[in-house]
């Protein structure tokens, strides 16, 4: 026998999945108006794990005018150290639910349980204590000597970290005094379900967190809604950019966290092994459904082939299969959707002309799977190259000199992310000033702090999130 | 293959063209490694593993006959109760109690069993060649077939390579045949992960057939990161020589979940070829009475405790 691991998979007794849910609105789940629902599925199985009410608009009607009553006659009047308390009992619920949380959230995302547990879950958490402590030092943001808060915000977040997002999300929102709106992904509704029963747990003041279920109609509506002051929107540059022209000309401010084609530069002194770790998490962490992905390698051509054959060499030892596992390195993707689209988009390139490798795994058959795949003698024109795949595929391209790296990076219509490997610290600071991207990191990647801003340049988005930066952008400052 | 020669400009050259080390990485992915899961069958499996990796040592100034020929009986039937229970990989003493080692190992059925020992001015080789050499040769002529020298820190913090160098190619060449040489690196003392990449490699042109992490007199010793640099370091030597060299972590490495995080590295480092006692020891002595603790809990359902495994 050699060393093969046996199964070791989280047990889903914490979890406690209703076979139906409301709407979150004012304190208490309700139902919606019309009798529609729509299922939630696991996307490592395909079995549904549970029924989920769908918000109309006059459902998304009743949850702003919930959060206005709530902003105007409780959270805006609470002393702002009384705010930060609600936050600090959140972050402390979740910890004390994260595995049920983490649970949860690998059965209805799809992504690993080592992921949810050591990554998502934390994270969040984290991003609570930080804005907690934030509530009543709002005059040394940044924003002004008189920062207030918006009013009702309308949230809109996506599938690939859906309690993540909802903390980078809600935190921020409810330590500047906002109340929220807020519509998780259509095919990951349950942790924000989860995420309102701990609001009632910490007692937080009704109407001040409200979860409406739907689809892009019900975030059309809440986009839409003449009573939202702001909105904050995590997704597709496509939508965003729908959102961008709805709100012209409104007065409602917005923050857009948007896609990415993200470039993890490699120059030929860098650390190798590490750098290979870079490069499997920058593009296979989360199923490469991230946003700021690593998901163009540029390679200095004199190291390709040796970085190459090391990148093979430890991609073929990532697990792939249940994501409940503890062992698994990828799990499923979300859903049969963006597997189609994972699949079209690579598949030009095959026709394109690049170079396709997986590691020999045995995929699952139930359930929707991506092998990890990476494309070698990719070119700055071909698709793989140019458009975001949200998937476990890296392209693969070349570079002779720095500046040509830098040249090649910047020749996107994005600029979320960049990754620079190189043992040079001269290099580092170099490169950061050229690279036209939100984060850079040196020598890691999808490293991520509540303290540390995020946010786009170009087709990104607008403003940041996290850290002082994310916090002004749901307050109003200066003028009395 | 003789990659180096033994002059300076050679060996800083070979050592130079070393990618380096990023130490917040290696950490992460150690890190990582050590969350693996490793339940039932491959628990199992993992434990009878790790039990014939072990060189049980024991490398006190109060050794007695009586205490090395305890060791010697521990070492061949680890588990009086359990026959299935395998023999340790070796017996690891001081050169002056080879000799009683062996001859009990041999009087006992432990004839399979080798018994390294440490040499070279063992822990911290701060003596002339002349005195490197003689102990080495002692312990070869009272039977030692593994020798456990230790590499001059001084001389390697210094910049002074070919001294390293060359100590361990004559205690290498005293070897030849008749002994596997193991060289220590002493990484608790090397302290960076480029030193260790580079003494790694240093110790592998030289002629180490393994390379060990610590004397287990230093702190810290066999840290996961440290094991990783130097699974990678072999694992790189394997790809450009076709010779696989062993390792063996040493210090701190006390209890059946170190031990498997241990092999975890190594399948996931540099591969299953190397999940062998020819290929990968431990350095351990408390580490066998808990792996033989975990082992009866997995057989009988329920956890024994310490008075149910023999003290030595």
């Amino acid at each position: 026998m050699t060393f093969e691991y046996s199964p070791a998979p989280e047990s889903t007794a914490i979890v406690d999945i209703s076979a139906q849910y409301g709407l979150f609105i004012n304190g208490k789940f309700v139902a919606a108006k019309g009798s529609k629902t729509f299922n939630t599925i696991n996307p490592a199985t395909e079995k549904v794990l549970s029924k989920i009410a769908y918000a109309q608009a006059s459902d998304v009607d009743k949850a702003v005018v919930a959060a206005r009553s709530a902003y105007t006659k409780v959270w805006s009047k609470m002393a702002p150290q009384e705010r930060g308390k609600y936050l600090f009992r959140i972050a402390r619920i979740m910890q004390e639910r994260a595995r049920e949380f983490a649970v949860l959230e690998t059965m209805d995302n799809g992504k690993p349980i080592r992921e949810t547990r050591d990554i998502d879950v934390p994270l969040a958490a984290a991003h609570f204590f930080y804005h907690a402590g934030w509530a009543d030092k709002l005059k040394y943001a940044g924003a002004g000597d008189n920062p207030r808060p918006h009013g009702v915000v309308g949230q809109i977040i996506p599938w690939n970290f859906p309690l993540l997002m909802l903390a980078w999300k809600v935190a921020p929102a409810l330590a500047t005094g906002n109340t929220v709106v807020l519509k998780p992904a259509e095919t990951t509704p349950l942790t924000a379900l989860l995420f309102a029963e701990v609001c009632q747990q910490a007692g937080l003041p009704t109407g001040v967190v409200n979860i409406v279920t739907g689809d892009g109609a019900t975030g059309s509506a809440l986009v839409n809604h003449p009573d939202i002051d702001k909105i904050a929107f995590t997704g597709s540059t496509g939508v965003g950019k729908g959102i961008a022209r709805a709100i012209a000309g409104t007065g409602k401010s917005a923050t857009l966290e948007l896609g990415g084609k993200g470039a993890n530069i490699v120059f030929d002194d860098s650390p190798i092994d590490q750098t290979v770790e870079g490069i499997v998490s920058g593009i296979f962490f989360n199923q490469g459904h991230v946003c700021c992905a690593g998901s163009r390698l540029l390679v200095q051509e004199n190291v390709h082939d040796e970085l190459i054959e090391k990148l093979k060499r430890r991609i073929s030892q990532i697990r792939v299969g249940d994501p409940l596992d503890k062992n698994t390195d990828l799990g499923a993707i979300n859903s049969a959707a963006q597997l189609a689209r994972i699949k079209e988009i690579s598949s030009s390139g095959d026709a394109e002309g690049a170079h396709r490798w997986s590691p020999e795994c045995t995929l699952p058959e139930k359930g929707f799977w991506y092998p990890p795949t990476i494309f070698t003698g990719v070119t700055q024109a071909n698709r793989i190259a140019q458009e975001e795949i949200f998937g476990p595929v890296l392209s693969v391209l070349t570079f002779r000199t720095p500046q040509e790296a830098i040249d090649k990076a910047n020749n996107t219509p994005y600029g979320l992310s960049a990754g620079v490997w190189t043992e040079k610290g001269s290099r580092i600071l170099w490169a950061a000033k050229q690279l036209k991207a939100g984060v850079i990191w040196a020598n890691t990647f999808n490293k991520f702090d509540p303290a540390s801003p995020f946010g786009g340049y170009k087709e990104s988005g607008w403003g940041r999130e996290g850290g002082r930066h994310g916090l002004a952008a749901y307050l109003k400052g200066g003028e009395k | 293959m003789q990659l180096v020669e033994g002059t300076d400009s050679s060996i800083r050259r070979f050592l130079k063209q070393l990618p380096g080390v990023d130490q917040v990485g290696a950490e992460s992915r150690a890190a990582m490694l050590g969350t693996r899961s490793i339940k039932t069958a491959s628990k199992k499996w993992a434990i009878d593993c790790a039990i014939s990796m072990i060189d049980l040592t024991t490398l006190e100034g109060s050794d007695t006959d009586g205490k090395v020929k305890a060791l010697c009986t521990k070492a061949v039937h680890p588990d009086p109760t359990d026959p299935t229970v395998p023999s340790v990989g070796a017996i690891c003493v001081y050169n002056d109690k080879v000799a009683t080692a062996r001859k009990h190992l041999d009087a006992i059925g432990g004839q399979s069993i080798p018994v390294a020992a440490v040499s070279t001015a063992f822990p911290s080789g701060r003596a002339s060649l002349e005195v490197k050499k003689q102990d080495t040769l002692d312990a070869l002529n009272s039977g030692a077939t593994e020798i456990d020298m230790v590499i001059d820190r001084g001389a390697f913090l210094s910049g002074d390579l070919v001294k390293v160098f060359t100590e361990i190619v004559y205690i290498k060449e005293l070897c030849g045949d008749r002994a596997h040489l193991k060289v220590i690196l002493e990484t608790g003392e090397l302290v960076t992960l480029d030193n260790v990449r580079k003494a790694s490699h240093l110790a592998m042109a030289a002629g180490a057939d393994f390379i060990k992490t610590s004397t287990g007199k230093i702190s810290p010793a066999a840290t996961a990161p440290v094991v990783l640099v130097m699974l990678e370091a072999v694992r790189d030597w394997y790809e450009m020589t076709g010779i696989r060299i062993g390792v063996k972590p040493a210090g701190g490495i006390r209890t059946t979940k170190d031990a498997i995080k241990q092999l975890v590295l190594v399948r996931e480092t540099a591969g299953e070829e190397w999940l062998t006692p020819k290929l990968f020891r431990i350095g351990a002595s408390a580490l066998l009475n808990d792996l033989l603790m975990q082992r009866m809990k997995l057989r009988n359902g329920n956890y024994a405790g310490p008075n149910y495994v023999t003290l030595d």
